[in-house]
């Protein structure tokens, strides 16, 4: 049977065409053979899986069910899962099992979604390549000598291959969008505050947002919808009423004013740019507009970035001591020893470096010029996109400078981390962005970025939902991995 | 250079990692390369710019002082390495 989208999935659940089991069964069989090559899974979740299949198929059998109910996914490694590893891609937490459900999962649990497997990811979610994580680095479908993008690179990979039609992933400063763009798929961060962290491990309080990975726009909508939500367990979550994101997918495009970067386009390779000027080509075919627009400070955005990341990994991870949970050194002589050698074992390089950078930028002497600044910073890049949707109703955008790279090809952190140049500035905003597939370059996808205004969700969804409506490039599959 | 080797040294003891000999050259050089990066922020003027800490400058909520979760004590602790009763032990602090 052809698998395509959660609506045609759902319906074939809910006239028994297929059961709940026989659906897990096909994906759990592409899992097993291709999740091994791509390194893309850290651990299974049979036992959750079974539980969740049995009551997924009571739901749809007494016409209790939703949309979701029954259709499988992943789970990025750093959501928090009862009864299972929740690793971070970290030795730090390698065996470590929570005590609780991150709210995402309770959400999406409670629509009788099938948890199968977690996902592979750069150790605390820092990184552009997944070769951060202590598990191994995930490897791209489209190539296996490249990178899936990160931080959530095995999430991205999972829905590329086709090993499962959705998965969770998180964004701190292009952690979906820039490996949904590497690999081929839709991938959105909604607004900061829409969907809880409670129950996921913190790298950047300010700046973390949990979304969503699947083939088409349309399937994030549904998937979005139900993760998101107020949540009293997470202080920073927006009071805002629960939005169906799918609403408005089907609304016309045709008066929509599409704002465009034009310093960006400026800094592209000529093939992603033709490629980029090729798909706000055709958003202009379908009756949008478009302006140009200016974001005079978004080129300080990654400095400032990583000024507020690092200040508040390192505060973070200062709860990793090695004495409640986590890892431990043997044989500590003093409790110094205990907190320097579980913490120098626990954490690889990249999370040093960034606890490194955050300890210094906060330290005596520093707070006022680094950190004070870098928020200061942040605020004029906010305005800017204020100033900016004054005009626009979306932006589009690159997500990134280039295609999937080979792997050890960026050695030095500071060329690593200006892969995010795009994608920073609609972080530091706490914008809903996504990234959609636009074409392929060197066999290699690219993707377009949309930005919104706040709470504009269901805007860009709309608009990507019609450009897939238009094109067929959401449904591009690297070759060998045809469902 | 923007920071030197000395400098690595003691933020390695503020963060409580370990810096061995042999990596010590290879850190203070790519933190050095982060902080020229990050020193572009400088540039731009922001006297009359207000800090930033939530992009929906949100304030901390407040709720009604009320038990709402269950004591999941003896699950906290089975996650430690080393416990004796209700507490975490560590290594000796004070003979």
């Amino acid at each position: 049977m052809k698998l395509s989208g959660i609506k045609s999935i759902s319906q074939a659940l809910h006239n028994k065409i297929i059961s709940v089991q026989e659906l897990h069964d096909i994906y759990l069989k592409r899992l097993n053979t291709h999740a091994e090559n791509l390194n893309c899974i850290i651990n299974y979740t049979p036992e959750t899986a079974n539980q969740q299949i049995k009551a997924a198929q009571a739901l749809i059998d007494n016409k209790q069910a939703h949309l979701l109910t029954g259709i499988p996914l992943v789970h990025k490694d750093l959501f928090c899962t009862t009864g299972v590893n929740t690793t971070c891609g970290s030795r730090m937490l390698e065996n470590f099992v929570a005590p609780y459900d991150a709210t995402v999962v309770k959400n999406l649990n409670n629509r009788g979604m099938i948890t199968m497997a977690k996902a592979n990811m750069d150790e605390f979610a820092m990184g552009s390549s997944n070769e951060n994580s202590y598990f191994g680095a995930v490897k791209n479908p489209w190539g296996l000598n490249r990178v899936p993008g990160g931080s959530s690179g095995g999430s991205a990979a999972v829905v590329a291959a086709g090993l499962a039609p959705i998965a969770t992933g998180t964004d701190t400063g292009g952690s979906i969008r820039q490996p949904a763009a590497l690999t081929g798929i839709t991938g959105i961060k909604p607004s900061y505050g829409r969907a809880s962290r409670y129950g996921m491990v913190a790298f950047a309080s300010s700046l973390d947002q949990a979304g969503v990975f699947a083939r088409s726009a349309e399937d994030c909508a549904y998937v979005l919808s139900e993760m998101c939500g107020f949540d009293a367990k997470d202080s920073t979550s927006a009071q805002v009423a629960k939005e169906d994101f799918s609403e408005n997918l089907n609304q016309s495009i045709k008066g929509l004013k599409v704002g465009i970067v034009t310093e960006w386009m400026d800094g592209l390779s000529p093939d992603i740019k033709q490629a980029t000027e090729q798909a706000i080509a055709k958003l202009q075919d379908m009756g949008a507009q478009l302006v140009e627009i200016e974001l005079p400070t978004a080129h300080l955005a990654v400095s400032a970035y990583y000024v507020i990341a690092p200040a508040e990994c390192s505060s973070n991870l200062s709860r990793f001591d090695g004495i409640r949970y986590g890892h431990q050194c043997e044989n500590p002589v003093d409790l110094n020893d205990l907190y320097v050698r579980s913490r120098s074992e626990g954490f690889g390089e990249e999370v040093k470096r960034r606890i490194m950078i955050g300890t210094w930028a906060l330290s005596a002497g520093f707070y006022d010029a680094y950190y004070r600044k870098a928020q200061k910073i942040r605020r004029l890049i906010a305005q800017d996109f204020d100033r900016a949707f004054a005009q626009v109703d979306i932006i589009a955008a690159p997500v990134s400078p280039e295609t999937a790279f080979k792997f050890n090809t960026k050695k030095d952190p500071v060329s690593m981390y200006q892969e995010d140049i795009y994608t920073i500035p609609s972080s530091l905003a706490g914008l809903p962005c996504l990234s959609m597939p636009i074409g392929l370059v060197d066999d290699l996808p690219v993707g377009l970025q949309l930005i919104g205004h706040n709470l504009q969700e269901s805007t860009i969804l709309n608009v990507a939902h019609q450009y897939q409506q238009d094109t067929n490039f959401h449904k591009m599959v690297a070759e060998g991995y045809d469902e | 250079m923007l920071i030197n080797r000395k400098e690595v040294e003691q933020i390695a003891v503020l963060a409580k990692l370990h810096v061995s000999e042999s990596e010590i050259d290879a850190i203070v050089t790519s933190l050095d390369s982060i902080v020229e990066m990050i020193n572009h922020i400088s540039e731009v003027n922001t006297d009359n710019t207000k800090p930033m800490a939530n992009p929906m400058d949100a304030v901390q909520r407040l709720r009604a002082d009320e038990v709402t979760e269950t004591s999941i004590k003896e699950k906290l602790l089975s996650m430690a390495t080393q416990t004796d009763e209700d507490y975490f032990l560590v290594p000796t602090v004070v003979e």
